[in-house]
Protein backbone atom coordinates (compact mmCIF):
# COMPACT_ATOMS: atom_id res chain seq x y z
CA UNK A 1 0.00 0.00 0.00
CA UNK A 2 1.08 3.52 -0.71
CA UNK A 3 1.62 5.96 2.10
CA UNK A 4 2.67 8.90 -0.06
CA UNK A 5 0.64 10.74 -2.69
CA UNK A 6 1.71 9.53 -6.12
CA UNK A 7 3.93 11.95 -7.98
CA UNK A 8 3.81 10.32 -11.37
CA UNK A 9 1.86 13.12 -13.05
CA UNK A 10 3.53 16.50 -12.58
CA UNK A 11 0.69 18.40 -14.22
CA UNK A 12 -1.55 18.57 -11.23
CA UNK A 13 1.12 19.23 -8.65
CA UNK A 14 1.59 22.97 -9.30
CA UNK A 15 2.27 25.06 -6.23
CA UNK A 16 0.17 22.86 -4.04
CA UNK A 17 2.55 19.97 -4.46
CA UNK A 18 5.15 21.46 -2.15
CA UNK A 19 2.71 21.80 0.70
CA UNK A 20 1.50 18.25 0.40
CA UNK A 21 5.03 16.90 0.37
CA UNK A 22 5.84 18.64 3.61
CA UNK A 23 2.85 17.09 5.27
CA UNK A 24 2.71 13.69 3.68
CA UNK A 25 6.20 13.10 2.39
CA UNK A 26 7.06 10.85 5.29
CA UNK A 27 8.20 7.33 4.74
CA UNK A 28 6.17 4.30 5.55
CA UNK A 29 7.94 3.01 8.62
CA UNK A 30 6.39 -0.43 8.81
CA UNK A 31 3.89 -2.42 6.77
CA UNK A 32 0.47 -0.93 7.29
CA UNK A 33 1.83 2.42 8.46
CA UNK A 34 -0.10 5.49 7.30
CA UNK A 35 1.82 8.70 8.07
CA UNK A 36 -0.45 11.42 9.37
CA UNK A 37 -0.13 15.10 10.13
CA UNK A 38 -0.89 16.42 13.63
CA UNK A 39 -4.17 17.83 12.37
CA UNK A 40 -5.17 14.48 10.93
CA UNK A 41 -4.29 12.76 14.19
CA UNK A 42 -6.42 15.22 16.12
CA UNK A 43 -9.35 14.71 13.75
CA UNK A 44 -8.90 10.95 13.88
CA UNK A 45 -8.79 10.96 17.67
CA UNK A 46 -12.00 12.96 17.88
CA UNK A 47 -13.77 11.05 15.13
CA UNK A 48 -12.80 7.62 16.39
CA UNK A 49 -13.85 8.51 19.94
CA UNK A 50 -17.29 9.56 18.75
CA UNK A 51 -17.68 6.58 16.45
CA UNK A 52 -16.52 4.11 19.11
CA UNK A 53 -19.18 5.40 21.48
CA UNK A 54 -21.84 5.51 18.78
CA UNK A 55 -21.16 2.00 17.48
CA UNK A 56 -19.48 -0.21 20.08
CA UNK A 57 -18.89 -2.90 17.47
CA UNK A 58 -16.34 -0.68 15.72
CA UNK A 59 -13.32 -2.16 17.42
CA UNK A 60 -11.17 -0.60 14.74
CA UNK A 61 -12.17 2.82 16.08
CA UNK A 62 -11.02 1.91 19.58
CA UNK A 63 -7.72 0.84 18.06
CA UNK A 64 -7.37 4.08 16.11
CA UNK A 65 -8.17 6.10 19.22
CA UNK A 66 -5.44 4.28 21.10
CA UNK A 67 -2.89 4.97 18.40
CA UNK A 68 -3.65 8.62 17.92
CA UNK A 69 -3.71 9.47 21.61
CA UNK A 70 -0.86 7.29 22.78
CA UNK A 71 2.02 9.62 21.97
CA UNK A 72 2.93 10.15 25.62
CA UNK A 73 2.00 6.80 27.09
CA UNK A 74 3.66 4.64 24.46
CA UNK A 75 7.23 5.97 24.86
CA UNK A 76 6.70 5.63 28.61
CA UNK A 77 5.76 1.99 28.20
CA UNK A 78 8.63 1.38 25.86
CA UNK A 79 11.07 2.77 28.38
CA UNK A 80 9.60 0.65 31.13
CA UNK A 81 10.20 -2.36 28.93
CA UNK A 82 13.71 -1.32 28.04
CA UNK A 83 14.68 -1.00 31.66
CA UNK A 84 13.45 -4.47 32.59
CA UNK A 85 15.41 -7.58 31.59
CA UNK A 86 12.39 -9.54 30.39
CA UNK A 87 10.81 -6.49 28.76
CA UNK A 88 14.07 -5.73 27.02
CA UNK A 89 14.17 -9.22 25.58
CA UNK A 90 10.61 -8.84 24.32
CA UNK A 91 11.56 -5.65 22.53
CA UNK A 92 14.51 -7.38 20.94
CA UNK A 93 12.83 -10.59 19.93
CA UNK A 94 9.41 -9.09 19.09
CA UNK A 95 7.28 -12.17 19.76
CA UNK A 96 3.78 -12.16 18.29
CA UNK A 97 0.76 -13.95 19.75
CA UNK A 98 -1.07 -15.44 16.84
CA UNK A 99 -2.82 -18.69 16.08
CA UNK A 100 -0.02 -19.54 13.68
CA UNK A 101 2.66 -19.06 16.34
CA UNK A 102 0.80 -20.72 19.20
CA UNK A 103 0.85 -24.46 19.61
CA UNK A 104 -2.80 -24.81 20.66
CA UNK A 105 -2.66 -28.54 21.09
CA UNK A 106 0.27 -28.29 23.50
CA UNK A 107 -1.38 -25.52 25.48
CA UNK A 108 -4.58 -27.48 25.80
CA UNK A 109 -2.60 -30.42 27.10
CA UNK A 110 -1.12 -28.40 29.94
CA UNK A 111 -2.46 -28.96 33.45
CA UNK A 112 -5.51 -27.01 34.63
CA UNK A 113 -4.60 -23.78 36.32
CA UNK A 114 -1.56 -23.23 34.17
CA UNK A 115 -1.37 -20.06 32.12
CA UNK A 116 -1.47 -21.88 28.81
CA UNK A 117 -4.44 -24.06 29.71
CA UNK A 118 -6.44 -21.20 31.17
CA UNK A 119 -5.65 -18.94 28.23
CA UNK A 120 -6.94 -21.50 25.75
CA UNK A 121 -9.99 -22.06 27.95
CA UNK A 122 -10.63 -18.31 27.94
CA UNK A 123 -10.36 -18.18 24.13
CA UNK A 124 -12.77 -21.08 23.74
CA UNK A 125 -15.30 -19.96 26.35
CA UNK A 126 -15.57 -16.48 24.92
CA UNK A 127 -15.15 -17.58 21.32
CA UNK A 128 -12.36 -15.15 20.58
CA UNK A 129 -9.15 -15.46 18.66
CA UNK A 130 -5.85 -13.65 19.08
CA UNK A 131 -5.83 -12.96 15.36
CA UNK A 132 -8.52 -10.33 15.46
CA UNK A 133 -6.27 -7.61 16.82
CA UNK A 134 -5.86 -4.64 14.48
CA UNK A 135 -2.32 -3.94 13.29
CA UNK A 136 -1.25 -0.38 14.09
CA UNK A 137 -1.53 2.23 11.34
CA UNK A 138 -1.08 5.66 12.82
CA UNK A 139 1.85 5.25 15.18
CA UNK A 140 4.82 7.11 13.75
CA UNK A 141 7.55 5.04 15.32
CA UNK A 142 8.30 1.49 14.40
CA UNK A 143 9.24 0.36 17.89
CA UNK A 144 6.23 2.07 19.46
CA UNK A 145 4.06 0.37 16.86
CA UNK A 146 5.32 -2.94 18.20
CA UNK A 147 4.65 -1.85 21.77
CA UNK A 148 1.02 -1.11 21.00
CA UNK A 149 0.73 -4.31 19.02
CA UNK A 150 2.11 -6.22 22.00
CA UNK A 151 -0.35 -4.46 24.28
CA UNK A 152 -3.23 -5.55 22.03
CA UNK A 153 -2.09 -9.13 21.78
CA UNK A 154 -1.54 -9.40 25.51
CA UNK A 155 -5.06 -8.08 26.21
CA UNK A 156 -6.57 -11.56 26.16
CA UNK A 157 -3.95 -12.69 28.64
CA UNK A 158 -5.04 -9.81 30.86
CA UNK A 159 -8.53 -11.26 30.78
CA UNK A 160 -7.10 -14.60 31.79
CA UNK A 161 -5.00 -13.19 34.61
CA UNK A 162 -7.86 -11.11 35.92
CA UNK A 163 -10.41 -13.83 35.38
CA UNK A 164 -12.75 -11.48 33.50
CA UNK A 165 -15.01 -12.53 30.61
CA UNK A 166 -15.40 -10.57 27.38
CA UNK A 167 -18.80 -9.13 28.14
CA UNK A 168 -19.16 -5.39 28.61
CA UNK A 169 -18.62 -5.62 32.35
CA UNK A 170 -15.51 -7.74 32.05
CA UNK A 171 -14.06 -5.47 29.38
CA UNK A 172 -14.58 -2.38 31.51
CA UNK A 173 -12.81 -3.99 34.45
CA UNK A 174 -9.87 -4.96 32.27
CA UNK A 175 -9.81 -1.43 30.89
CA UNK A 176 -9.53 0.02 34.38
CA UNK A 177 -6.61 -2.29 35.07
CA UNK A 178 -4.98 -1.42 31.77
CA UNK A 179 -5.56 2.29 32.28
CA UNK A 180 -3.58 2.20 35.52
CA UNK A 181 -0.91 -0.04 34.05
CA UNK A 182 -0.34 1.64 30.71
CA UNK A 183 -1.63 5.17 31.07
CA UNK A 184 -3.02 4.98 27.55
CA UNK A 185 -5.71 7.64 27.16
CA UNK A 186 -7.78 5.18 25.17
CA UNK A 187 -7.93 2.87 28.21
CA UNK A 188 -8.80 5.77 30.47
CA UNK A 189 -11.61 6.86 28.15
CA UNK A 190 -12.83 3.30 27.76
CA UNK A 191 -12.78 2.79 31.51
CA UNK A 192 -14.65 6.04 32.09
CA UNK A 193 -17.24 5.77 29.31
CA UNK A 194 -17.63 2.02 29.03
CA UNK A 195 -19.93 1.79 32.06
CA UNK A 196 -22.40 4.09 30.32
CA UNK A 197 -23.94 1.11 28.63
CA UNK A 198 -24.29 -1.05 31.73
CA UNK A 199 -27.37 -1.72 33.81
CA UNK A 200 -27.53 -0.20 37.32
CA UNK A 201 -27.14 -3.57 39.00
CA UNK A 202 -23.92 -4.22 37.12
CA UNK A 203 -22.76 -0.68 37.74
CA UNK A 204 -23.12 -1.31 41.45
CA UNK A 205 -21.01 -4.44 41.37
CA UNK A 206 -18.56 -2.58 39.20
CA UNK A 207 -18.22 0.39 41.48
CA UNK A 208 -18.19 -1.40 44.81
CA UNK A 209 -16.10 -4.47 44.10
CA UNK A 210 -14.54 -4.79 40.71
CA UNK A 211 -13.11 -1.38 39.97
CA UNK A 212 -11.44 -0.89 43.37
CA UNK A 213 -9.90 -4.32 43.01
CA UNK A 214 -8.75 -3.55 39.47
CA UNK A 215 -7.21 -0.27 40.57
CA UNK A 216 -5.43 -1.81 43.55
CA UNK A 217 -4.09 -4.59 41.40
CA UNK A 218 -3.07 -2.21 38.65
CA UNK A 219 -1.17 0.00 41.06
CA UNK A 220 0.42 -2.87 42.88
CA UNK A 221 1.43 -4.94 39.89
CA UNK A 222 4.63 -4.53 37.98
CA UNK A 223 4.33 -3.70 34.28
CA UNK A 224 2.39 -6.49 32.57
CA UNK A 225 4.12 -5.87 29.30
CA UNK A 226 7.37 -6.96 30.89
CA UNK A 227 6.29 -10.57 31.05
CA UNK A 228 7.43 -12.95 28.36
CA UNK A 229 4.18 -14.89 28.35
CA UNK A 230 5.24 -17.23 25.61
CA UNK A 231 7.89 -18.66 27.89
CA UNK A 232 5.57 -19.07 30.83
CA UNK A 233 2.73 -21.20 29.55
CA UNK A 234 3.43 -23.86 32.14
CA UNK A 235 3.44 -21.46 35.03
CA UNK A 236 0.28 -21.66 37.16
CA UNK A 237 -1.91 -18.60 36.82
CA UNK A 238 -1.96 -18.02 40.55
CA UNK A 239 1.79 -18.08 40.77
CA UNK A 240 2.04 -15.55 37.95
CA UNK A 241 -0.52 -13.34 39.65
CA UNK A 242 1.50 -13.40 42.84
CA UNK A 243 4.69 -12.68 40.98
CA UNK A 244 3.16 -9.71 39.23
CA UNK A 245 1.28 -8.43 42.22
CA UNK A 246 -2.27 -8.89 40.97
CA UNK A 247 -4.68 -9.54 43.83
CA UNK A 248 -7.00 -12.54 43.52
CA UNK A 249 -10.23 -11.66 41.69
CA UNK A 250 -13.37 -11.19 43.82
CA UNK B 1 -19.48 -11.73 1.02
CA UNK B 2 -22.65 -10.15 -0.32
CA UNK B 3 -23.26 -8.50 3.02
CA UNK B 4 -19.75 -7.05 3.08
CA UNK B 5 -20.23 -5.52 -0.35
CA UNK B 6 -23.65 -4.33 0.63
CA UNK B 7 -22.18 -2.41 3.57
CA UNK B 8 -19.43 -0.94 1.41
CA UNK B 9 -21.84 0.12 -1.33
CA UNK B 10 -24.26 1.46 1.27
CA UNK B 11 -21.46 3.43 2.92
CA UNK B 12 -20.74 5.19 -0.37
CA UNK B 13 -23.89 7.23 -0.01
CA UNK B 14 -23.12 8.12 3.62
CA UNK B 15 -19.56 9.00 2.68
CA UNK B 16 -20.76 11.23 -0.16
CA UNK B 17 -23.01 13.10 2.21
CA UNK B 18 -20.35 13.58 4.84
CA UNK B 19 -17.49 14.43 2.49
CA UNK B 20 -19.43 17.03 0.58
CA UNK B 21 -21.60 18.05 3.53
CA UNK B 22 -24.63 17.10 1.49
CA UNK B 23 -23.73 19.49 -1.32
CA UNK B 24 -23.41 16.64 -3.81
CA UNK B 25 -27.21 16.55 -3.83
CA UNK B 26 -27.33 20.15 -4.99
CA UNK B 27 -24.77 19.44 -7.70
CA UNK B 28 -26.87 16.58 -9.00
CA UNK B 29 -30.00 18.72 -8.93
CA UNK B 30 -28.22 21.39 -10.97
CA UNK B 31 -27.20 18.75 -13.48
CA UNK B 32 -30.82 17.71 -13.86
CA UNK B 33 -31.97 21.30 -14.35
CA UNK B 34 -29.33 21.82 -16.97
CA UNK B 35 -30.52 18.70 -18.75
CA UNK B 36 -34.11 19.89 -18.55
CA UNK B 37 -35.50 16.66 -19.99
CA UNK B 38 -38.96 16.58 -21.48
CA UNK B 39 -41.19 13.52 -21.20
CA UNK B 40 -40.27 10.87 -23.74
CA UNK B 41 -36.54 11.25 -23.19
CA UNK B 42 -34.41 8.14 -23.13
CA UNK B 43 -31.53 8.64 -20.71
CA UNK B 44 -28.42 6.52 -20.24
CA UNK B 45 -26.77 7.09 -16.87
CA UNK B 46 -23.33 5.52 -16.85
CA UNK B 47 -21.52 4.65 -13.63
CA UNK B 48 -24.81 5.52 -12.01
CA UNK B 49 -24.71 2.67 -9.52
CA UNK B 50 -26.78 3.82 -6.59
CA UNK B 51 -29.26 5.63 -8.78
CA UNK B 52 -29.01 9.25 -7.66
CA UNK B 53 -29.22 10.70 -11.17
CA UNK B 54 -31.82 8.20 -12.34
CA UNK B 55 -34.21 9.01 -9.49
CA UNK B 56 -33.81 12.72 -10.05
CA UNK B 57 -34.54 12.23 -13.74
CA UNK B 58 -37.74 10.37 -12.98
CA UNK B 59 -38.86 13.00 -10.50
CA UNK B 60 -38.12 15.80 -12.95
CA UNK B 61 -39.87 14.17 -15.87
CA UNK B 62 -42.83 13.27 -13.72
CA UNK B 63 -43.31 16.84 -12.59
CA UNK B 64 -42.95 18.16 -16.13
CA UNK B 65 -45.50 15.61 -17.25
CA UNK B 66 -47.85 16.65 -14.42
CA UNK B 67 -47.75 20.22 -15.61
CA UNK B 68 -48.32 19.11 -19.20
CA UNK B 69 -51.38 17.13 -18.20
CA UNK B 70 -52.73 19.92 -16.04
CA UNK B 71 -52.45 22.31 -18.95
CA UNK B 72 -54.22 19.77 -21.16
CA UNK B 73 -57.05 19.39 -18.68
CA UNK B 74 -57.47 23.15 -18.40
CA UNK B 75 -58.07 23.29 -22.12
CA UNK B 76 -60.74 20.66 -21.94
CA UNK B 77 -63.12 22.29 -19.49
CA UNK B 78 -66.18 21.04 -21.37
CA UNK B 79 -65.51 17.34 -20.84
CA UNK B 80 -68.33 15.15 -19.60
CA UNK B 81 -67.98 13.51 -16.19
CA UNK B 82 -67.45 10.15 -17.86
CA UNK B 83 -64.55 11.44 -19.87
CA UNK B 84 -63.00 13.13 -16.87
CA UNK B 85 -63.29 9.92 -14.89
CA UNK B 86 -61.63 7.95 -17.65
CA UNK B 87 -58.83 10.39 -17.97
CA UNK B 88 -57.99 9.92 -14.31
CA UNK B 89 -57.10 6.30 -14.99
CA UNK B 90 -53.44 6.05 -14.25
CA UNK B 91 -52.31 4.22 -17.35
CA UNK B 92 -54.03 6.61 -19.70
CA UNK B 93 -52.13 9.37 -18.03
CA UNK B 94 -48.80 7.75 -18.52
CA UNK B 95 -47.19 9.65 -15.68
CA UNK B 96 -43.73 9.43 -17.15
CA UNK B 97 -44.72 10.13 -20.71
CA UNK B 98 -42.65 7.23 -22.03
CA UNK B 99 -39.46 8.56 -20.54
CA UNK B 100 -36.95 5.93 -19.58
CA UNK B 101 -33.63 5.77 -17.85
CA UNK B 102 -31.09 2.98 -18.14
CA UNK B 103 -28.61 2.84 -15.28
CA UNK B 104 -25.36 1.24 -16.33
CA UNK B 105 -22.58 0.39 -13.92
CA UNK B 106 -19.54 -1.86 -13.97
CA UNK B 107 -20.08 -2.92 -10.36
CA UNK B 108 -22.79 -5.45 -9.61
CA UNK B 109 -23.08 -4.49 -5.97
CA UNK B 110 -23.60 -0.83 -6.65
CA UNK B 111 -26.42 -1.79 -9.01
CA UNK B 112 -27.92 -3.99 -6.37
CA UNK B 113 -27.90 -1.20 -3.82
CA UNK B 114 -29.43 1.04 -6.47
CA UNK B 115 -32.23 -1.43 -7.16
CA UNK B 116 -32.92 -1.76 -3.46
CA UNK B 117 -33.05 2.00 -3.09
CA UNK B 118 -35.47 2.20 -5.99
CA UNK B 119 -37.75 -0.33 -4.38
CA UNK B 120 -37.47 1.38 -1.03
CA UNK B 121 -38.27 4.80 -2.46
CA UNK B 122 -41.07 3.52 -4.67
CA UNK B 123 -39.56 3.89 -8.13
CA UNK B 124 -40.81 1.15 -10.40
CA UNK B 125 -41.50 2.19 -13.97
CA UNK B 126 -39.14 3.68 -16.49
CA UNK B 127 -36.03 2.25 -14.83
CA UNK B 128 -33.67 -0.44 -15.97
CA UNK B 129 -30.39 -1.63 -14.55
CA UNK B 130 -27.61 -2.93 -16.78
CA UNK B 131 -24.17 -4.23 -15.90
CA UNK B 132 -21.65 -2.73 -18.27
CA UNK B 133 -18.29 -1.06 -18.87
CA UNK B 134 -18.17 2.60 -19.90
CA UNK B 135 -15.31 1.82 -22.28
CA UNK B 136 -17.41 -0.79 -24.06
CA UNK B 137 -21.12 -0.19 -23.65
CA UNK B 138 -23.54 -3.06 -24.28
CA UNK B 139 -25.86 -0.91 -26.39
CA UNK B 140 -26.48 -0.27 -30.06
CA UNK B 141 -25.48 2.89 -31.88
CA UNK B 142 -27.70 5.95 -31.92
CA UNK B 143 -29.97 4.83 -29.14
CA UNK B 144 -30.14 7.44 -26.40
CA UNK B 145 -31.28 11.04 -26.17
CA UNK B 146 -29.04 11.93 -23.24
CA UNK B 147 -25.92 10.35 -21.77
CA UNK B 148 -24.82 11.27 -18.27
CA UNK B 149 -21.87 10.25 -16.18
CA UNK B 150 -21.78 11.70 -12.68
CA UNK B 151 -18.60 11.24 -10.65
CA UNK B 152 -17.80 8.18 -12.68
CA UNK B 153 -15.55 9.24 -15.54
CA UNK B 154 -12.72 9.84 -13.09
CA UNK B 155 -12.60 6.10 -12.43
CA UNK B 156 -12.43 5.10 -16.07
CA UNK B 157 -9.00 3.97 -17.24
CA UNK B 158 -9.36 5.20 -20.82
CA UNK B 159 -11.44 8.34 -20.74
CA UNK B 160 -11.12 8.73 -24.49
CA UNK B 161 -12.72 5.34 -25.06
CA UNK B 162 -15.58 6.18 -22.72
CA UNK B 163 -16.15 9.43 -24.62
CA UNK B 164 -16.12 7.59 -27.93
CA UNK B 165 -18.65 5.11 -26.61
CA UNK B 166 -20.80 7.95 -25.37
CA UNK B 167 -20.74 9.45 -28.84
CA UNK B 168 -21.61 6.12 -30.42
CA UNK B 169 -24.69 5.32 -28.37
CA UNK B 170 -26.19 8.81 -28.54
CA UNK B 171 -28.73 9.66 -31.21
CA UNK B 172 -27.89 12.51 -33.55
CA UNK B 173 -29.00 15.57 -31.62
CA UNK B 174 -28.25 13.74 -28.39
CA UNK B 175 -26.56 15.41 -25.45
CA UNK B 176 -23.54 14.36 -23.42
CA UNK B 177 -23.36 15.55 -19.84
CA UNK B 178 -20.56 14.92 -17.41
CA UNK B 179 -20.52 15.94 -13.75
CA UNK B 180 -17.12 15.56 -12.18
CA UNK B 181 -14.63 16.97 -9.73
CA UNK B 182 -12.42 19.48 -11.44
CA UNK B 183 -9.85 22.16 -10.77
CA UNK B 184 -10.10 25.20 -8.58
CA UNK B 185 -8.17 28.09 -10.05
CA UNK B 186 -8.72 30.61 -7.24
CA UNK B 187 -5.50 30.26 -5.20
CA UNK B 188 -6.97 30.93 -1.75
CA UNK B 189 -9.89 28.60 -2.27
CA UNK B 190 -7.62 26.02 -3.78
CA UNK B 191 -5.47 25.95 -0.66
CA UNK B 192 -8.48 25.60 1.59
CA UNK B 193 -9.88 22.90 -0.64
CA UNK B 194 -6.57 21.03 -0.60
CA UNK B 195 -6.39 21.32 3.16
CA UNK B 196 -9.88 19.92 3.51
CA UNK B 197 -9.31 17.18 0.93
CA UNK B 198 -6.03 15.89 2.26
CA UNK B 199 -6.56 16.41 5.96
CA UNK B 200 -10.23 15.71 6.51
CA UNK B 201 -11.44 13.34 3.84
CA UNK B 202 -9.14 10.38 4.58
CA UNK B 203 -10.02 10.77 8.26
CA UNK B 204 -13.71 10.64 7.37
CA UNK B 205 -12.99 7.57 5.28
CA UNK B 206 -11.29 5.86 8.21
CA UNK B 207 -13.90 6.81 10.79
CA UNK B 208 -17.03 6.20 8.71
CA UNK B 209 -16.01 3.47 6.31
CA UNK B 210 -12.91 2.07 8.05
CA UNK B 211 -11.04 2.74 4.84
CA UNK B 212 -8.37 5.43 4.84
CA UNK B 213 -6.58 4.30 1.73
CA UNK B 214 -9.49 4.41 -0.72
CA UNK B 215 -10.32 7.96 0.22
CA UNK B 216 -6.69 9.05 0.14
CA UNK B 217 -6.63 7.62 -3.35
CA UNK B 218 -9.88 9.38 -4.20
CA UNK B 219 -8.46 12.76 -3.22
CA UNK B 220 -5.26 12.16 -5.17
CA UNK B 221 -7.13 10.96 -8.26
CA UNK B 222 -9.17 14.14 -8.25
CA UNK B 223 -5.92 16.14 -8.45
CA UNK B 224 -4.76 14.04 -11.37
CA UNK B 225 -7.94 14.30 -13.39
CA UNK B 226 -7.75 16.59 -16.46
CA UNK B 227 -8.79 20.17 -15.73
CA UNK B 228 -11.78 21.81 -17.36
CA UNK B 229 -10.22 22.95 -20.64
CA UNK B 230 -8.40 19.69 -21.17
CA UNK B 231 -11.52 17.63 -20.63
CA UNK B 232 -13.35 19.94 -23.01
CA UNK B 233 -10.73 19.23 -25.67
CA UNK B 234 -11.05 15.50 -25.09
CA UNK B 235 -14.80 15.67 -25.50
CA UNK B 236 -14.37 17.61 -28.73
CA UNK B 237 -11.92 14.97 -29.93
CA UNK B 238 -14.61 12.35 -29.53
CA UNK B 239 -16.71 14.22 -32.05
CA UNK B 240 -19.00 16.31 -29.91
CA UNK B 241 -19.97 19.83 -30.85
CA UNK B 242 -20.83 22.93 -28.86
CA UNK B 243 -18.78 21.58 -25.97
CA UNK B 244 -18.97 23.76 -22.91
CA UNK B 245 -18.48 23.57 -19.17
CA UNK B 246 -19.97 25.21 -16.14
CA UNK B 247 -18.02 25.47 -12.89
CA UNK B 248 -19.86 24.78 -9.69
CA UNK B 249 -18.44 26.00 -6.39
CA UNK B 250 -15.49 27.73 -8.07
CA UNK B 251 -14.40 24.64 -9.93
CA UNK B 252 -14.56 22.05 -7.21
CA UNK B 253 -17.05 20.43 -9.55
CA UNK B 254 -17.73 21.07 -13.23
CA UNK B 255 -20.49 20.07 -15.63
CA UNK B 256 -19.27 19.47 -19.17
CA UNK B 257 -21.81 19.32 -21.98
CA UNK B 258 -21.59 18.43 -25.65
CA UNK B 259 -23.88 17.53 -28.54
CA UNK B 260 -23.76 14.89 -31.20
CA UNK B 261 -24.88 16.46 -34.44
Amino acid sequence: GRARPSHSEPRSRDGRGGEEEEMEGWQQLYPGHIPTSPLQKALLAAGSAVMALYDPYRHDMVAVLGETTGCLALPNLRDKMKNHPEGYRILQERPRIRLSTLDMARLQGLPDGSLGREYVRFLEDNKVSPDTRMPPKFVDDEELAYVIQRYREVHDLMHTLLGMPTNMLGEVVVKWFEAIQTGLPMCVLGAAFGPVRLSTRKLQVLATELVPWAIRSGLNASCVLNVYYEQRWEQPVESLREELGIFPPP
Amino acid sequence: VYQVFETVAKKYDVMNDSMTLGIHRVWKDILMHKMNPCPGTLLLDVAGGTGDIAFRFINYVRSVRQRQLQRKLKHHQNLSWQEIFESYQKDKFNSLGDSQVVVCDINREMLRVGKQKAQHLGYSEGLSWVLGNAEELPFDDDKFDVYTIAFGIRNVTRIDLALQEAYRVLKPGGRFLCLEFSHVSNPLLSRLYDLYSFQVIPVLGEVIAGDWRSYQYLVESIRQFPPQEELKAMIEDAGFFKVDYENLNFGIVAIHSGFKL
